[in-house]
């Protein structure tokens, strides 16, 4: 296990190492520059701050001084909000993400997995088909579309919610929504799935002649088998959603670090570009090491390598 | 009734499938005492296992009990409630499947899996389900019990696997052990030794056993009666002395003779059952094994045949037979 985790960390490292050149040649690729669209800045004053920011110097000089830079946790300062580090930016927005990404990861767990397992149980009847409707509803209608509908049905019409900001408790139930539906949707189906599977499995009639009752079957001898890929899908979605969404922040008028990837890419905030990036990363590869020993805590015949 | 511990009488059961209705068991009736040993025969789908998945009213669904009695030890199978029919699963009814690579949740250890039943049918404390599981294990004759339990399904061989099957249905002691095909997945050498092990214990728990099998050898072995089924039907029903010397309807005639034997010549072929198994669908109107039948004469086509006795326990369902013991008779008189 110990020598699994050191692997893995080796592993991330070098992982990251190659999102973040990657990143750096791509993004430095593209035409335009952090001080190119503001207008009427003369010659020198560019020449001025592109010296004081380093872009100046040549790409691979530049890579150098960023990696060493990044190697001892100095992420740099933003390009285009002033004064401010890219590493302060993170630390104010993913919070917010992270409050209203994680709430809706436990809405979709929540609502999913048993949703998902009534759907199975249910097979071919009504239970069956509306979830399955809603399901498929879920995974077919992007967010922004899902976003207006509420905004327009609960905000506007029936005034029932508030239609921007995360002031409180109330201001969260349609971010949460939003950004749930799809992830619900997918659980729901994978969980349908799996747990179809699961009840066709001899050792389930096995567990039918022992003479445990129905509720006893399910719950321990189903759900933890036919639980596996939602675990697996679960540990990179929970990444994405708890770093933002662009879109739901957007709408929702919610500062949170969704929109930031957004902004620096289209700011050409090299900094804050190459900030996130690899913060999304580093939790994409975190919760991929953590799906994996959860996999190994639910399923003993999973070794770890 | 009451001698009996099984006493199915006449039980007919369907399933209702999208393509129609499969009628899967016709007028079966079976009757065992404690301690006796039944061998149900038959090829793939002939009813074989519904017949014993019933009395444990585990019937798959979409499948349906249309009549019938199904008595287990005095009390009437099909009218109990699901509630009660589970304190006898697992606890008097015990079944062994056909393979036990899948038959036991991966997810959980041995110990687990054996200690749940006990606790599920009895009032002992986690402890003592424990220590009954370690019994179970050495009476199963798994060595080093104490590590086994902790040990997952995938650490052990199909064989040990079988092995805890067994343990877990005799668990609370069973009056009755249903088989249903416990050798078909293993090696030949595991076969022999599961078979042994469960005369073994057969002889020290003393519960009566159902087996459920395609393989006649192991009937012969092992049973005292053999109910011969075919098509949802039970074709021939007797001792083993009659099925293998006596056979009498030509289904368990072809049976045996497609068994190889040590005392043939040398190159001498195998005499297969031609044709292939009813279409269970759409049925033939007579005897179901008509069109597969070399002595089938123009009234097998048509009708069911009567049900034929010679002595007290032998019985079949033959036209051939029944048109011998008329004969027999009228040449008597």
């Amino acid at each position: 296990m110990l020598k699994y985790i050191v692997k893995r960390i080796l592993l991330a490292v070098v992982t990251i190492w190659a999102v973040a050149t990657l990143t750096f040649f791509l993004m430095n690729l593209v035409p335009g520059g952090p001080f190119l669209s503001e207008k009427a800045i003369s010659p020198q004053a560019q020449a001025a701050l592109e010296a004081k920011y380093g872009l100046d110097k040549p790409m691979s000089q530049r890579y150098l001084n960023y990696m060493a830079g990044a190697l001892h946790g100095d992420f740099g300062d933003s390009l285009k909000q002033r004064g401010r580090t890219v590493m302060s930016i993170i630390a104010m927005k993913f919070p917010v993400s992270a409050r209203v990404g994680g709430i809706s990861v436990l809405v979709a767990l929540v609502l999913g997995i048993p949703l998902g397992s009534v759907a199975a149980l249910k097979r071919g009847k009504p239970a069956d088909s509306i979830i399955s409707v809603i399901a498929t509803c879920g995974i077919a209608v992007p967010s922004f579309v899902i976003c207006t509908l509420l905004m327009y049905f609960l905000g506007v019409k029936l005034g029932l919610l508030p239609t921007m900001g995360l002031e409180s408790a109330k201001h969260y139930v349609m971010p949460v929504i939003a950004l749930s539906f799809y992830p619900t949707a997918y659980i729901m189906r994978l969980m349908r799935s799996s747990m179809l599977d699961v009840l066709g499995q001899d050792y389930m009639r096995t567990a039918r002649a022992k003479g445990l009752a129905g509720g006893k079957i399910l719950f321990k001898h189903a759900l933890r088998n036919a639980i596996l890929p939602v675990v697996t899908y679960v540990g990179p979605m929970l990444a994405y959603t708890i770093t933002g969404s662009f879109v739901v922040e957007k709408i929702f008028v919610i500062p949170g670090l969704g929109g930031e990837f957004i902004k620096a890419i289209n700011g050409r905030d090299y900094t804050l570009i190459m900030g996130t990036t690899i913060f999304l990363a580093t939790l994409v590869i975190v919760m991929n090491v953590v799906v994996d020993i959860v996999y190994k805590l639910v399923d003993p015949r999973i070794k770890l390598k | 009734m009451g001698e009996y511990l099984v006493d199915v009488k006449n039980e007919r059961l369907s399933f209702f499938t999208p393509a129609g209705e499969v009628k899967a068991l016709n007028d079966v009736s079976i009757r065992l005492k404690e301690g006796e040993v039944l061998g149900i025969v038959g090829e793939s789908g002939s009813g074989k296992s519904v017949t014993a998945y019933s009395l444990m009213g585990l019937t798959a669904h979409p499948g349906r009990l249309l009549g019938g009695e199904l008595y287990f030890n005095g009390h009437q199978v099909e009218k109990m409630s699901e509630k009660e029919i589970r304190k006898f699963r697992g606890n008097e009814i015990s079944i062994i499947f056909q393979d036990p690579m899948t038959s036991l949740n991966p997810v959980y250890t041995i110990g687990n899996q054996i200690t749940e039943v006990i606790r599920l049918h009895t009032d002992k404390t986690k402890q003592q389900a424990k220590e009954r599981a370690r019994e179970l294990l050495e009476l199963v004759g798994i060595n080093e019990p104490d590590r086994r339990l902790k040990q997952y399904p995938h650490e052990l061989s199909g064989g040990m696997r079988q092995r805890v099957m067994i343990a877990i249905a005799l668990a609370c002691e069973p009056k009755l052990l249903i088989a249903d095909e416990p050798t078909t997945a293993l090696d030949v050498t595991i076969q022999a030794q599961i078979l042994e092990l469960m005369m073994e214990l057969k002889d020290k728990l003393g519960m009566a056993i159902i087996m459920i099998t395609h393989d006649l050898g192991v009937v012969a072995s092992m049973c005292e009666r053999i109910a011969v089924m075919y098509a949802g039907r039970i074709v021939e029903y007797g001792t083993t002395d009659d099925i293998f010397y006596h056979p009498k309807h030509q289904y368990t005639k072809g049976l045996i003779r497609s068994i190889p034997r040590l005392d043939t010549k040398e190159h001498e072929r195998l005499v297969p059952i031609e044709g292939t198994p009813v279409d269970m669908l759409n049925p033939p109107a007579g005897c179901p094994f008509a069109p597969r039948c070399d002595a089938a004469m123009q009234i097998c086509l048509r009708e069911m045949p009567p049900v034929t006795t010679f002595g007290d326990v032998h019985y079949t369902q033959c036209w051939l037979n029944q048109k011998e013991e008329m004969e027999k008779g009228a040449s008597h008189e």
